[in-house]
């Protein structure tokens, strides 16, 4: 296992993908890898990339890769694909359209199926971004389908979160999720070669100055076309110019200090959550008190109360 | 913990028959595996890469255009040279059988599945090889 | 309902009151596509049939009985072996060794390389050079391959997709080295890249590109080869990579009307370039849906022919055929079984009214097939056409209440099918949509299951095993010299030939291709120069961009 971190630091591609199946995994060494690992992050630079099914956002990653490698910055792309509900068994397609940087050592490529894992699918993006971020990764791809809320969490973690529409097949602007449009930083309306490229653009525009965003960003609107590559280098200028906007204006502290402290709170609420599932079930350290309930002895309220009181010395009481 | 098998379905070669590869790859997901699939035309380096990348447990190599007898030892070298000849290579197609018992004794496939294979069968045999 | 109808009406309702008592075998009644089919048919399963209508007579519109008035009395379907591996030379041989035995046509097989555009040196080429067909890098391979062969004397069938414009006029080039006109030229390209996006997955460019170098070859060919066929619509690999017959049929109908679709939209008029498309369907194992389908075949398209596209040329309203047995049915196990399946196949491809036919070697589903083994495949049609007496009658099925039921509806479901891709705004779209590679996975896997669970039973795989069976064939093996040696002839004729003509004639391909000019003159134009077709086809990449599978399960 140190070796594992070791060999990730001096840049061991299979080190970095064992260490993401273990945390992928929740496997009980994960937090004192995290822990030696967490020194070396902090420094790439991570983009969302969201959409509905089919707007084309592997081809827009595997495109933006190709740009960003022209700099000759080291890429990391994680592709989130859903997990069967059924088997708990996933097909994870997405390198098929990614196939070109397959064997570029500036690239690596790894897919992962939601699992509906114990840690939450954002906690596990979250680190396996780490994980790459320590490797070396200037900048990081993380491909979500924007349809759970779990995906949508992922994308309050990234830097930039690219929304990716088409223009046709029902990518109405009415039947977007609100939840996405309100996480964009830039939107991309791939496949541009398509009718009705001007009034998608349109529509999101009116959008934007019916409901202006906080702050002086105001998310552009971008076309590209991966089968020519058109746009891509425009697309690619606008991340780094957003970049120099959140990270440069003393904005960049501030940005930081809210995604870590959102972080440390998902954190805090899993544990204390799965502290009060474990006291309360059965054989639980706080299992008596249902009984207490039951019997109307005591009502819920006050059984809060007496439990906090015991855990947390009543720090936490809300009242 | 929560432990799940990955496997990399690959189709190397230039043919486009990849019925197998699909039904193979639809199959080991619905006995609950993580498959990632490559798609078409992979060289033995991509196949070789992407297995790395993915951390997988098994690469299955779906070969019906003659040439599995350059591509499995190919595709074993690179694993060895990049120390992760701990990665299973098994693999299908058409394969007759003395090129079948070569690449099995030359230590280039673990396993292969002619067909007619259930589908049982190889997720069986991939359960009962990988050490969850 | 007449007081006919009633009569049979009674009869069967009392039939089927004492059938009811008799118990059925433990298994699915329904044809190898999953349709349930009934126990018995009766005139009511007809009642909305009419003769005149819906069959008329052979060489009659619609077409149901047959394409030729005489069909199979005035001409037996052509015998057509789809053979070629190795080099060039090794080709010839194999095909002047077939038309000594009697084979009436050629039917050319390319190696991988070839067929994906790439040529013998480059590294993506490796181990597959000549594999499973022959290794086509320039004309001087072309011209080998057809050595002492007249072309004005055969016709000649080409597998060949997505770079099929180059071989095509490779073809073209021979035959003026030979001194025979294009116009004399007769055969097939196949040409036909939809279904590749759909099914055969040997793609090179994107579709709209390649739909306009279709359209190229249309409008050259009916000015300067006007006896080639084009396009052979194929629905053979659609079957081969799982679908049903019904999607089988409905798929290559709507790949044949978004070529005419692409043909009229490209200024020509239909009866220009509809007679020379052509058909290339499966004869799966289903003897009765099988014939029921070609049968469909020909009928949908004639009408939709006449009716929508307003073709008033009787040629372009007829559906003519090849048909090749399907190599899925094949089994590893028992080889020597396929010789039993692929008779049957044969025979309903024959009583379905084919053009041509190529039966499968028993040892195709191991390796290439052996000599031995092609030349039983090709007495099984022999046999087939003077001995079994079914090339007797024409279309002798017609009138069974349950080929005509089956037939009518294979029709009700590739028009649910035009539907639901007209509504998806036609091919291209679907198959951007991945509709049709979704379809046909579905039915793959379905399938599967039910052999693999034995609710389908399939001999020597999944019951009448023989134990411990080990195959004792003899399996034609390649030699790999054969690589290098195609590999130092290219080298060669790189170094040897005018590579300043060859430059020349490459920049007048790409300005062609980026503009609007038909390219088919300029691609003649590299052929004549010796260029590669890989060097051609790189011209082409860079203007058309390349084509990325998208992943469908």
């Amino acid at each position: 296992m140190k070796d594992y971190v070791e060999k990730l630091l001096s840049g061991d591609r299979r080190s970095a993908a064992r260490l993401i199946t273990l945390i992928e995994n929740d496997a009980p060494e994960k937090q004192a890898l995290l822990h030696r690992l967490y020194p070396h992050t902090g420094r790439a630079h991570v983009v969302g990339v969201t959409g509905s099914p089919g707007a084309g956002k592997s081809s827009l990653v595997d495109a933006l890769t190709g740009q960003i490698r022209n700099e000759g910055l080291k890429v990391g792309i994680i592709a989130v694909d859903p997990t069967s509900p059924f088997s708990g068994g996933a097909l994870l397609g997405d390198r098929i359209r990614m196939q070109e940087h397959t064997t570029d050592r500036g690239v690596f490529i790894r897919s992962m199926g939601t699992r509906g894992c114990l840690g939450g699918l954002a906690q596990a993006t979250r680190d396996a971004v780490k994980v790459l971020d320590a490797y070396g990764c200037d900048v990081i791809l993380v491909e979500t389908v924007g349809v759970g809320q779990s995906e949508l969490d992922i994308m309050h973690h990234a830097d930039t979160t690219l929304v990716v529409l088409n223009p046709g097949a029902g990518d109405h602007i009415q039947t977007i999720k609100a939840g996405i449009m309100e996480i964009a930083d830039i939107f991309v309306i791939n496949k541009a070669d398509l009718d009705g490229v001007e009034k998608l653009v349109r529509d999101i525009r009116a959008m934007l100055d019916s409901s202006p965003r906080a702050g002086d960003w105001r998310p552009p609107v971008l076309t590209t076309s991966t089968l020519d590559g058109r746009g891509i280098p425009e697309l690619w200028a606008t991340i780094k110019t957003h970049r120099e906007k959140i990270f440069n204006n003393g904005t960049r502290s501030a940005v930081k200090r809210k995604r870590i402290q959102r972080e440390l709170t998902e954190i805090l609420q899993r544990r204390i959550n799965r502290l009060i599932t474990q006291g309360l079930d059965a054989g639980g350290r706080f299992e008596p008190v249902l009984e207490e309930i039951l019997a109307r002895r005591m009502d819920p309220y006050r059984a809060a109360d007496e439990i906090i009181k015991q855990s947390w010395k009543g720090e936490l009481s809300d009242e | 913990m929560s432990r799940k098998i990955r496997v990399l379905v690959a189709k190397p070669g230039l043919d486009g028959h990849d019925r197998g590869a699909r039904v193979i790859a639809r199959g080991l997901r619905d006995a609950g595996m993580e498959v990632i699939y490559t798609g078409l035309h992979q060289t033995p380096e991509q196949v070789v890469e992407a297995a790395i990348q993915e951390d997988v447990d098994v690469i299955g190599l779906s070969i019906l255009s003659g040439a599995h007898m350059t591509l499995f030892p190919r595709i074993c070298e690179l694993l060895k040279e990049n120390n992760a000849e701990d990665i299973m290579v098994v693999g299908g197609g058409t394969i007759p059988e003395d090129e079948i018992k070569a690449l099995k004794e030359g230590g280039w496939a673990k396993e292969l599945f002619t067909p007619g294979t259930p589908l049982e069968k190889i997720v069986e045999w991939i359960q009962e090889n990988v050490r969850v | 309902m007449s007081e006919r109808q009633k009569e049979i009406k009674d009869g069967l309702d009392r039939w089927r009151e004492t059938r009811g008592r008799m118990a059925d075998r433990d298994c699915r009644f329904e044809t190898v596509s999953s349709l349930p089919v009934n126990d018995l048919y009766t005139p009511l399963d007809l009642t909305d049939f009419d003769y005149m209508r819906d069959l008329g007579f052979p060489g009659d519109y619609p077409y149901t009985r047959g394409v030729q008035g005489n069909m199979y009395r005035g001409r037996l379907w052509t015998m057509r072996q789809f053979a070629g591996f190795a080099t060039a030379s090794d080709s010839n041989r194999r095909y002047k060794y077939l038309l000594e035995k009697g084979q009436t046509g050629l039917s050319v097989a390319f190696d991988m390389p070839t067929i994906m555009g790439y040529d013998s040196d480059h590294p993506r080429a490796l181990g597959e050079v000549g594999r499973v067909g022959v290794a086509i890098d320039s004309l001087q391979d072309m011209e080998t391959l057809f050595d002492g062969i007249p072309l004005d004397q055969v016709s000649t069938s080409m597998t060949i997709n997505a770079p099929a414009s180059i071989i095509w006029c490779m073809y073209i080039a021979t035959g003026e080295k030979q001194g025979v006109p294009s116009e004399k030229l007769t055969g097939t390209i196949q040409n036909d890249i939809l279904k590749e996006y759909i099914a055969q997955k040997s793609w090179i460019f994107p579709p709209e590109p390649s739909m306009r170098l279709i359209t190229d070859i249309f409008a050259y060919a009916c000015r300067h080869v006007p006896k080639w066929n084009t396009v052979s619509i194929s629905g053979y690999h659609i079957r081969e990579a799982g679908s049903t017959a019904a999607q089988e049929l409905a798929f290559t109908l709507a790949d044949g009307f978004a070529y005419v679709e692409a043909g009229i939209a490209a200024g020509l008029d239909v009866d220009e370039f509809a007679p020379r498309l052509s058909f290339f369907f499966n004869a799966h194992i289903d003897f009765f849906e099988e014939i029921a389908k070609y049968r469909a075949a020909r009928r949908i398209w004639a009408r939709r022919m006449k009716e929508k596209y307003g073709a008033k040329n009787p040629k372009s309203w007829l559906l003519r055929f090849h048909t090749q047995t399907a190599g899925c049915s094949l089994t590893a196990q028992q080889p020597e079984n396929n010789i039993v399946r692929t008779a049957y196949e044969a025979m309903g491809a024959v009583l379905g009214g084919t053009q041509s036919l190529h039966t499968n070697s028993m040892d195709e589903v191991l390796a290439l097939p052996t000599e031995k083994a092609v030349q039983i495949a090709l007495r099984t049609q022999q046999i087939l056409a003077h001995e079994t007496g079914v090339a007797n009658v024409i279309d002798p099925l017609a009138g069974s209440y349950y080929v005509e039921a089956l037939t009518s509806k294979m029709e009700a479901e590739a028009e649910r099918y035009f539907e639901e891709i007209e509504k998806r705004g036609g091919v291209l779209a679907a198959i951007d949509q991945n509709f049709f590679q979704q379809e046909i996975a579905d039915a793959a896997y379905h399938y599967q299951r039910a052999i693999d669970s034995r609710q389908r039973i399939q001999v020597g795989v999944n019951e009448f095993v023989n134990p411990g069976e080990t195959v004792d064939i003899e399996i034609l093996k390649i030699d790999p010299q054969i690589e290098k040696d195609q590999v130092a002839r290219l080298q060669k004729l790189r170094r040897e030939r005018d590579n300043i003509r060859v430059r020349e004639t490459l920049d007048a391909l790409r300005r062609a291709c980026a503009g609007t000019e038909n390219a088919i003159p300029r691609i003649l134009d590299c052929v004549r120069a010796y260029a590669t077709e890989g060097e051609m086809i790189q011209v082409m990449r860079e203007v058309f961009g390349e084509y990325k599978e998208k992943p469908t399960f």
